[in-house]
C-alpha cells in the first residue's frame, strides 16, 4: 500500500514544530542556502566557468521539477527563459495566491513552516540574480501574510535577506503583498498587473511574457509556493537525487488537498505517480473511502477548473484500458485521460451530489471571478452561470444541456487572453458530456411541471425566465 | 530659390528587411517591422500583413493609433508556421517547399508578429465559427436598441452582425444591466448597456491625451466603463472617443440625435481654430453644418482633433451673418449695393491713391490664394500692410499657441511683417499724421487694435471685408461680406508649413462671396492684369510667383497636403 512521502511537509505537522526561525534552523533550516552560496565556480571542459548561479539553475533543470501552480511547466525549463541581457533587473515573484477551488495545500507551508518557502526563494533569487522578490499572498489569508511578514524580519535579522547576505556580497530584499480577494490574481499576469497597483486584467502573450517583459516590463519569473519550496530540497539533495523521486517526467512529490466526500480530507504528500486516484481516495493512508454506505459518483482531479472524471470511467493510456480509478497521479496520466492535476487538488463527489447544483455552483464562481477583459470568458462565464441557475430553480429546459455546451464550446482553446476561459468551460464541458441525463431528465421534469401548472395552455406559452442572480 | 518642397518633414527611414508571408493562400512581402501607435518600429503583426494583403480581417478592440490591448478576440485567425527538424532546419515537402504545420490555437491577429514563411487563415470555418461566438457573446447583453442609437450607420457590431451574426438569439436569460445616459463630462455621454468593454476609449484617454480619466470597475459580465468616481471627464480631446467607440456607447451631446449620419454629406477640409490645422470631415446637410470630424493625416494630426476646434463651428451658421454688400451710396439710401458696383466703385477709387496713402490689415485667417492676391494689390498700390496676431495657450498633442490659421501664409505672400503686428503702431501713426487715407480691412475688427473710431473717422475711405458684424464693419464705407472656410476652396499653411487644401462644404449666406473670387476682380481692375478665375489657376499661379511654394499645385497637394520650407 502506498504511503505519503513527506518532502515539503516533513515537519510541518510534527507536533512542537513551529513557524519560528530558531525552530527551522534547529531542523537543518537554511542549510540549503548556505550551500547555494558556496558554490564555486567550476571549470567546464571546454575551458568556460560555470558559476554558482548557473550551476543550480542545471540542477533544476536536471531535477525535472514541473510548477505546482498548475499548468505542470518545467521549472528549469521556465528559468531558462528569463532575458537576462537586456539590462533591466530581474524579478522573482512567489504566487501565494491559492484560490482554485479545493485547493489548500500552499497554505500548509505558508502558516506551518514558512521560512521553507523563504529559503526556497532566496536560493532561487539567488539561482536568477533577482535582488528584488514578491511573496503575493491571496487577500483572504491574513495570517498567511503575518506570519511571512515575521518570518521575513526573522531572516533579514539572521542576514539570509539584505545587503551581503551571509557575507557573500549577495544582496536581496523580499515584500509580501497582500491581494484583495479575487481569483484571477492567481494568473501570473494579472497578479503582476495587481502587483503594479492595476486591475488584474492578464496580460496578452505575445508580448507579454513575464520572463521578457514582467513585472514593470523587466524579467520576471513567477512560482507557486510549492514549487519554489522544492528548489531547496533539490539544492539540498541534488537534482539527480530529486529526479529519483517520483516517476519519470513527473519528479519530485507533490501536495494533494483531498476534499469533498472522504472520511479524511486533508493535504497527502505523495511521490508524484505513487499513488492511483483510487488509492487517495480509499486507502487508510490516505482518504479512508466514501463515507459509509455510498457510491462514488465522480471526481475532479486537479481543482474545480479540471475535467470531471465519472466513476467507471475508462481510458486507453499507453495500448492499456485504465480505470479511472486505477490513474497514477501525476502530470502525465491524467493529461491523457483528457483531464489535469492542475493546482493536485481532488475533489470526491458521492452519490449524494446533485451534479447539476455541483456545476451551477462551480459556473457561479467563475461567472463572479471572471475579470471581464476578453469577449468570450466575460460574457460566457456568465451566461453558463445563468442558465444553470435557472436549471437549478425550477426554470429549466430539456434543451438547456445542449445549450449549455455550445456556450461552453465558444470560450476555450486560444479564444481567451488567459486559461480562465479554459478553467469556465472545461467543468461546463465535462460535467454535460459525462452526466448528460441527469441534465437532461432536470430540465424535462422543470418543462413538465411548468406545463401541468399551466394547465395545458400548450407549446405556444412560453415560460417565464425571471430567474435572477445577483453578483 | 527655396529648397523643393517635400512631403516628408524626417529623412526616409533606412530600408525594412522583407519577409515573405502567405494570407489565405496568396503570398504577399510583407516589412519585417511596422511603426506601431506610437511610431516605433515593432515586429509586424498579422493584422498588418492582411491589410497589406488586403485581407479585411475583422476587429473591434485594434486600433491602428492606440497600444494594443487584444480584449475583443474578434480578429482571431488560424495560422501556421513552417515547421523545423531536430537540426532546427525546416522540414520539407516531398515537392521541396517548407512543410507548415497548422497551430493547434487560433491567435489573435492585432497583436500576434508574422514570422517568415507563416500563413494566415482568416476565412476557414473554424476562424467564422470563434467570429460568430464572439459576435453572439458580445450581442446577449447588448440592448439591441438601434433605432434609437446615434451611432446606427457607423457601427461596428451592427456591421459584422451581418456578416457573422445569428439571426435568432438562443439567449434566454435575463440581460444584464447597466447604467444608461451617463453624464461622463461636459460633451460626452456614455450607455454603458451599449459599451463592449474594447477599452478603446480609456487607451486613447490615458495614452494619448495623457489624462488617466477612464477605467473599468466590477467584475466579469459586469464590467462597466466609468470616468473617475466624482470627476468629470473633461479634457480638450474628449470627443475623439467618440469617433473611436465601436458602438454608440459614447455619444457626442452636442451632436446626438440631431441628424442620421447618413443623410451628412463629408467634405473634407481644415480646422481653423490654431494654427495646426488639423484635417478634418465637415458633416453638412442641405445649408447646415452638423458636426466636424477629424480626418486622418499622419503628418498632421493622425486621427485625433481637439474638442475646441471640433465644436468651433456654430459661427458660421449665425443669424447676423453679414449677407449684404454695402457701398456710401447705398448705405445711404438703406438699400444693398451690387457687388459690380461696389468693386468697379473700389477699383476706381484705389487706382486714384497716393503710392504710399493706402494702408491693409488683411487676417492670418484668410487663405493663401486671397493673401497673395491682396499682395498683389499691395505691390501695385505701394501699401503697407499687416495682420493681427493671435496667440493663447498651447498644449503637447496638437493645439498651438498660435490660435491663426494661416501666419504663415500671411508671411509667405509678405502681407504679415517679420514680427506678426509690428506694422500695426506705423498704421496707426500714419492714419493720425493724415498720411494714410485709404484703410482696407481684412477679417479682424481693427478697433480692438488701437484704431478706435475717433481714428477711423479720419481716413478717407475705409473698405472692409468680414463674416460677422463688429466695430469695424459698422465703421465701414464699403463692405464687402465674405465667407467661411466652409463656404469656399482655398489653402492654408499651417505652422510647420504643411499647405493644406480644403473644399467647400455649404453655400454662403446672401450674397457673400469667397473673397478670392472678388478679390481676383479687383485685382484685375485695379492691376490691369487679367488673372485666373478658377482655384486650381490662382493657387499655380501662386505657387509659381511665391518662391516658397514654388513647384507645387493645386492637384499636386493633394488631399494630406505638402509640407514647404518655412
Ligand atoms: C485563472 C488562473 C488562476 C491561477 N491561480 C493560481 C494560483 O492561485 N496559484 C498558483 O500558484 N498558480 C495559479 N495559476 C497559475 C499561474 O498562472 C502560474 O502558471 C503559476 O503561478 C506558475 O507557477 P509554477 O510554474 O511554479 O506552477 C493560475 C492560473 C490561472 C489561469
Ligand atoms: S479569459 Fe477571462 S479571466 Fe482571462 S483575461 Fe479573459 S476575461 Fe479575464
Ligand atoms: S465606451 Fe466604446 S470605446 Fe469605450 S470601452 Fe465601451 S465600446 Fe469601447
Ligand atoms: S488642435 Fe487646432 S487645428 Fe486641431 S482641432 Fe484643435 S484647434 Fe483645430
Ligand atoms: S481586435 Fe480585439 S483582440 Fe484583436
Amino acid at each position: 500500500m502506498p504511503s505519503e512521502y513527506r518532502l515539503i511537509l516533513k515537519y510541518a505537522d510534527e507536533p512542537g514544530y513551529t513557524p519560528d526561525i530558531e525552530c527551522y534552523l534547529r531542523h537543518g533550516g537554511y542549510d540549503a542556502l548556505k550551500k547555494a552560496l558556496a558554490l564555486q565556480p567550476k571549470d567546464l571542459p571546454d575551458g568556460a566557468k560555470r558559476s554558482g548561479p548557473e550551476q543550480i539553475r542545471q540542477e533544476v533543470m536536471a531535477s525535472g521539477l514541473r510548477g505546482r501552480g498548475g499548468a505542470g511547466f518545467s521549472c528549469g525549463l521556465k528559468w531558462s527563459f528569463v532575458d537576462r541581457k537586456s539590462g533591466k533587473p530581474i524579478y522573482l515573484i512567489c504566487n501565494a495566491d491559492e484560490s482554485e477551488p479545493g485547493t489548500f495545500k500552499d497554505r500548509q507551508i505558508i502558516h506551518k513552516d514558512p521560512h521553507q518557502l523563504i529559503e526556497g526563494m532566496i536560493i532561487s533569487c539567488f539561482a536568477n540574480d533577482v535582488h528584488l522578490a514578491y511573496i503575493y499572498i491571496r487577500g483572504e489569508m491574513p495570517d498567511g501574510a503575518r506570519l511571512l511578514n515575521r518570518a521575513l524580519q526573522e531572516a533579514r535579522a539572521k542576514n539570509f535577506l539584505g545587503k551581503d547576505i551571509l557575507g557573500n556580497g549577495y544582496d536581496l530584499e523580499m515584500h509580501v503583498h497582500r491581494g484583495a480577494g479575487a481569483y484571477i490574481c492567481g494568473e501570473e499576469t494579472g497578479l503582476i498587473e495587481s502587483l503594479e497597483g492595476k486591475r488584474p486584467y492578464p496580460r496578452i502573450k505575445p508580448p507579454y511574457f513575464p520572463a521578457v517583459l514582467g513585472l514593470w516590463m523587466c524579467p520576471t519569473i513567477v512560482n507557486n509556493v510549492e514549487t519554489l519550496c522544492n528548489v531547496k530540497h533539490i539544492v539540498a539533495m541534488g537534482g539527480t537525487e530529486f529526479a529519483k523521486l517520483g516517476t519519470p517526467n513527473n519528479t519530485g512529490t507533490r501536495i494533494v488537498s483531498l476534499s469533498g466526500h472522504v472520511k479524511k480530507p486533508g493535504c497527502y504528500e505523495i511521490e508524484v505517480g505513487r499513488a492511483t486516484i483510487g488509492q487517495l481516495i480509499f486507502d487508510a493512508n490516505f482518504g479512508g473511502g466514501l463515507r459509509d454506505g455510498r457510491k462514488l459518483k465522480a471526481v475532479i482531479p486537479g481543482g474545480s477548473s479540471a475535467k470531471v472524471f465519472k466513476a467507471g470511467e475508462k481510458f486507453k493510456i499507453k495500448d492499456k484500458e485504465v480505470d479511472m480509478l486505477d490513474l497514477p497521479y501525476d502530470f502525465d496520466s491524467l493529461i491523457q485521460a483528457g483531464s489535469m492535476s492542475g493546482s493536485s487538488a481532488i475533489i470526491v463527489m458521492d452519490d449524494s451530489t446533485d451534479i447539476v447544483g455541483a456545476l451551477a455552483n462551480i459556473a457561479e464562481f467563475y461567472a463572479h471571478e471572471s475579470c471581464g477583459q476578453c469577449t468570450p470568458c466575460r460574457e460566457g462565464s456568465l451566461w453558463m452561470s445563468k442558465a444553470l441557475h435557472r436549471l437549478t430553480h425550477g426554470e429549466g429546459r430539456a434543451q438547456d444541456a445542449d445549450y449549455l455546451v455550445k456556450i461552453a464550446d465558444n470560450i476555450p482553446g486560444g479564444r481567451t487572453i488567459c486559461a480562465f476561459g479554459e478553467a469556465c468551460a472545461w467543468p461546463v464541458q465535462s460535467f454535460v458530456a459525462k452526466f448528460k441525463d441527469e441534465f437532461v431528465d432536470k430540465g424535462a421534469a422543470d418543462e413538465e411541471r411548468r406545463a401541468k401548472k399551466s394547465k395545458g395552455a400548450g407549446p405556444g406559452m412560453e415560460m417565464k425566465l425571471a430567474a435572477s442572480q445577483q453578483h | 530659390m527655396s529648397a523643393a518642397p517635400t512631403t516628408e518633414t524626417k529623412p526616409a527611414p533606412p530600408a525594412i528587411e522583407k519577409i515573405k508571408v502567405k494570407v489565405d493562400g496568396r503570398e504577399i512581402e510583407v516589412p519585417r517591422l511596422t511603426a506601431d501607435w506610437s511610431g516605433k518600429l515593432m515586429p509586424t503583426t498579422m493584422i498588418q500583413a492582411c491589410e497589406l494583403a488586403k485581407t479585411d480581417v475583422p476587429h473591434y478592440c485594434y486600433h491602428p493609433k492606440l497600444p494594443i490591448a487584444g480584449n475583443c478576440r474578434m480578429c482571431l485567425v488560424e495560422f501556421g508556421t513552417p515547421a523545423l527538424g531536430p537540426d532546427r532546419k525546416p522540414i520539407l515537402n516531398p515537392d521541396g517547399t517548407p512543410k507548415v504545420v497548422k497551430s493547434p490555437r487560433p491567435a489573435i491577429a492585432c497583436a500576434t508578429p508574422v514570422s517568415p514563411g507563416m500563413e494566415i487563415y482568416s476565412n476557414t470555418p473554424g476562424v467564422k465559427q470563434m467570429r460568430e461566438g464572439v459576435l453572439e457573446f458580445l450581442l446577449i447583453n447588448h440592448p439591441l436598441d438601434c433605432p434609437i442609437c446615434d451611432q446606427a450607420g457607423e457601427c461596428k457590431l451592427q456591421e459584422y452582425s451581418v456578416d457573422y451574426g445569428q439571426s435568432a438569439s438562443r439567449f434566454v436569460e435575463p440581460k444584464v444591466h447597466k447604467p444608461k445616459s451617463v453624464d461622463l463630462g461636459p460633451r460626452i455621454m456614455l450607455d454603458d448597456e451599449r459599451c463592449i468593454l474594447c477599452t478603446r476609449c480609456i487607451r486613447f484617454t490615458k495614452d494619448i491625451a495623457g489624462d488617466d480619466a477612464l477605467g473599468i470597475i466590477n467584475r466579469g459580465s459586469f464590467n462597466t466603463l466609468t470616468a473617475y468616481p466624482g470627476k468629470a471627464f473633461d479634457n480638450n480631446y474628449t470627443l475623439n472617443t467618440v469617433d473611436i467607440c465601436p458602438v454608440g456607447a459614447l455619444t457626442s451631446k452636442d451632436f446626438r440625435f440631431q441628424m442620421r449620419v447618413w443623410f451628412l454629406k463629408e467634405t473634407k477640409s481644415v480646422c481653423t481654430s490654431c494654427a495646426t490645422g488639423c484635417n478634418i470631415l465637415i458633416g453638412s446637410r442641405e445649408k447646415k453644418i452638423y458636426r466636424y470630424t477629424p480626418r486622418e493625416n499622419d503628418a498632421v494630426n493622425g486621427p485625433w482633433m481637439c474638442d475646441y476646434g471640433r465644436l468651433n463651428y456654430k459661427w458660421i451658421g449665425r443669424e447676423d451673418r453679414l449677407t449684404k454688400v454695402q457701398s456710401p451710396k447705398s448705405k445711404v439710401q438703406g438699400q444693398p449695393a451690387s457687388w459690380s458696383s461696389a468693386l468697379t466703385e473700389i477699383a476706381e477709387l484705389l487706382k486714384k491713391t497716393p503710392a504710399g496713402s493706402v494702408a491693409i490689415i488683411a487676417s492670418a485667417r484668410q487663405t493663401n490664394e486671397e493673401l497673395w492676391l491682396i499682395s498683389k494689390l499691395k505691390a501695385k498700390l505701394g501699401a503697407i500692410s499687416d495682420s493681427v496676431s493671435r496667440m493663447g495657450e498651447g498644449d503637447k498633442l496638437l493645439v498651438s499657441a498660435d490660435k491663426n490659421p494661416n501666419t504663415n501664409g500671411a508671411q509667405l505672400t509678405g502681407i504679415a511683417a517679420n514680427l506678426m503686428g509690428a506694422n500695426l503702431p506705423k498704421i496707426v501713426e500714419g492714419i493720425r499724421n493724415g498720411k494714410i487715407k485709404t484703410l482696407i480691412v481684412f477679417g479682424e475688427d481693427v478697433t480692438r487694435h488701437g484704431m478706435g473710431a475717433d481714428l477711423l473717422g479720419k481716413l478717407e475711405t475705409l473698405i472692409v471685408s468680414d463674416i460677422l458684424p463688429n466695430a469695424t464693419t459698422k465703421l465701414a464705407h464699403y463692405l464687402l461680406p465674405g465667407c467661411a472656410h466652409a463656404e469656399k476652396r482655398g489653402t492654408f499653411t499651417n505652422t510647420k508649413g504643411r499647405v493644406q487644401k480644403f473644399m467647400k462644404a455649404v453655400e454662403p449666406p446672401g450674397d457673400a462671396r469667397p473673397e478670392w473670387e472678388f478679390l481676383h476682380d479687383l485685382v484685375c481692375n485695379v492691376t490691369g492684369q487679367d488673372g485666373f478665375l478658377t482655384i486650381e489657376g490662382l493657387f499655380n499661379e501662386m505657387a509659381n510667383a511665391v518662391s516658397a511654394l514654388n513647384g507645387l499645385t493645386w492637384a499636386g497637394i493633394g488631399d494630406a497636403g505638402v509640407t514647404v520650407k518655412i
